[in-house]
């Protein structure tokens, strides 16, 4: 019998903790109840959240250790003010101190925190130091996209700095949101309200099959949990010849597509057939397009 | 001929440099300082930071990490951000740009001295995919940096823009401008004086952490909670 589906896309952080992690082993650091609330918020009238929009802890995945953090989308759409940022940037640097099986960051983000907007933008950079820092120390750190908000600003940035990314379809993982480039370039560049092109060129599918995610799941919590549990402890080590061999698979890339325009080009040039049905394919269909994960990842 | 401003810039950083202006506003090269060799990576007039710019700033650190193990590096940045298109996106900007990143942070934590430079300006994800990835980041006066321009900031925030101006006035995590950054720990100072004594004392100095911007934004009185918030969850406080 199949498990019965738990959405992942419509899922709160803290459902979404609930289902990732075994029964009864989350711990959360700096719970709402100790009240960890933005200084800024109320300046500018806002409310405030008692978590600040991210929820941090440890527990266990299918009984291994790992350090876990869950951005709430509904407060601020995720996004990153200084001590949600800060809370992620402690989670990671404890990491170094306890060494888990991993650290999972469950992703659903808009970026920078507007109301506090230098403040955000710097603790994402914390953040990403912090990330590159426990994989020098050889902790796995494992993202996961696959909310409403999808990963976008400097998150986006933080996402493809850890050693693995797990996606939905509906997940979107980009530096500037549709909106942003249909205000500054224009509808002909992008049109933010032509749903399918935001998919084609920044959802999961499309992610995976360009090689900036490792995995793509059912939007289902027990899928992405059971693709998290295979990247613990799997990581991918920070060398010289490991970031001339990332050199020399984007400038491949940037080749091999020139000129694309639209996600179907790069497909037909990757040499799926009838690169169109992409979209239509159901996940099993679409992963029999690739090596598996476990394989691509070798 | 009227020298370009960023070759001026390098004229007063260093007794003597050789640095080339590629495509995509991008220069590289070497200046000499005291004698010693400095590598000289960064973007010039503006630039936005697209697939090509960042994957060419990112080839150029790779070939200090190769060629000159151990040379400091002076990241040069001045740009009005990520590049907003279709193709960038589609290639994946967020994912070069993190190697870019990446490479700057390997190379930091592999015996290179990397700072960086703001001269012109710095946006958002642009100062992140450059000067936030070094280990000690300056503006030279008159530099700007910001997140966003305050009227698309009024609008996406729905607050007034008079009433954002106004909030400027005691918000630097909310006020464009190098100074709030340097008050938040996002840069380490500004070259206020003779620019090369600014680049030798940047080249000597050293943080006795891997990543020194919350005790500044905290000592500086600009970013209060960040560096108490992650000790609490360093510790595991309240599980």
């Amino acid at each position: 019998m199949r498990p019965a589906r738990h959405s992942y896309y419509e899922a709160t952080a803290r459902r979404r903790l609930a289902g990732l992690l075994d029964e009864g082993s989350f711990r959360e650091y700096c719970p709402p109840t100790m009240r960890l609330t933005s200084p800024h918020l109320p300046a500018l009238g806002v409310p405030v959240a008692f978590d600040d929009g991210v929820a941090v802890g440890e527990g266990r995945v299918q009984g291994r250790p790992v350090l876990v953090a869950a951005q709430e989308g509904g407060f601020m759409g995720g996004a990153v003010g200084e001590v949600h940022g800060a809370k992620i940037t402690g989670l990671l640097e404890r990491a170094l101190d306890v060494r888990p099986d991993g650290v999972v960051l469950l992703l659903d983000t808009g970026g920078v925190r507007l109301h506090e907007a230098n403040a955000g933008l710097i603790a994402m950079g914390e953040i990403q130091r912090a990330v590159l820092a426990v994989r020098h120390a050889g902790v796995s750190v494992i993202a996961a996209i696959g909310g409403r908000n999808g990963c976008y600003g400097g998150m986006s940035m933080v996402a493809r700095s850890c050693d693995r990314i797990v996606m939905s379809e509906e997940g979107r993982l980009s530096i500037s949101g549709p909106e942003v480039i249909e205000t500054v370039e224009g509808i002909e560049e992008f049109d933010s309200q032509d749903r399918a092109l935001v998919w084609r060129t920044m959802g999961g599918k499309h992610r995976r099959l360009l090689g900036e995610a490792d995995a793509l799941v059912p939007d289902d919590i027990g899928a992405f949990r059971t693709a998290i549990a295979g990247f613990l402890d799997r990581p991918r080590p920070i060398t010289l010849d490991a970031l001339m061999a990332e050199q020399a698979r984007l400038a491949a890339r940037l080749e091999r597509f020139a000129g694309c325009r639209d996600g179907v080009e790069v497909w037909e040039r990757l040499g799926v057939a009838e690169p169109k049905r992409v979209p239509d394919l159901g996940i099993d269909a679409f992963n029999a397009l690739l090596p598996s994960p476990a394989e691509a990842a070798e | 001929m009227i020298a370009h401003p960023t070759d001026r810039l390098l004229d007063a950083l260093f007794e003597r440099h050789d640095v080339r202006h590629e495509d995509n506003m991008v220069i590289a090269g070497e200046g000499w300082l005291d004698g010693r060799a400095v590598a000289v990576i960064g973007t010039t007039d503006r630039a936005f930071i697209g697939v090509e710019t960042a994957l060419a700033l990112a080839d150029h650190v790779l070939a200090v990490l190769r060629d000159h193990p151990g040379r400091p590096i002076l990241l040069i940045v001045d740009n009005g951000g990520q590049r907003l298109s279709r193709w960038d996106e589609l290639m994946g900007n967020n994912g070069v740009i993190a190697h870019l990143t990446t490479c700057l942070d390997f190379a930091r934590r592999n015996g290179h001295r990397v700072v960086g430079v703001v001269h012109g300006l710095a946006v958002s994800g642009g100062f992140m995919a450059t000067g936030m990835a070094t280990a000690a980041c300056h503006a030279l006066p008159g530099a700007e940096l910001r997140v966003m321009v305050p009227d698309a900031m009024a609008r996406i925030t729905r607050i007034p823009l008079d009433r954002l101006m106004a909030l400027f006035e005691t918000q630097p995590v909310l006020a464009p401008g190098a100074e709030n950054f340097v008050r938040i720990g996002g840069l380490h100072g500004v070259w206020e004086g003779d620019p090369r004594e600014g680049l030798r004392a940047a080249l000597d100095a050293t943080d006795p952490e891997d990543d020194p911007r919350r005790r500044l934004g905290a000592e500086r009185g600009g970013r209060g909670r960040a560096a108490d918030v992650a000790a609490l969850v360093r510790a595991g406080a309240g599980a």
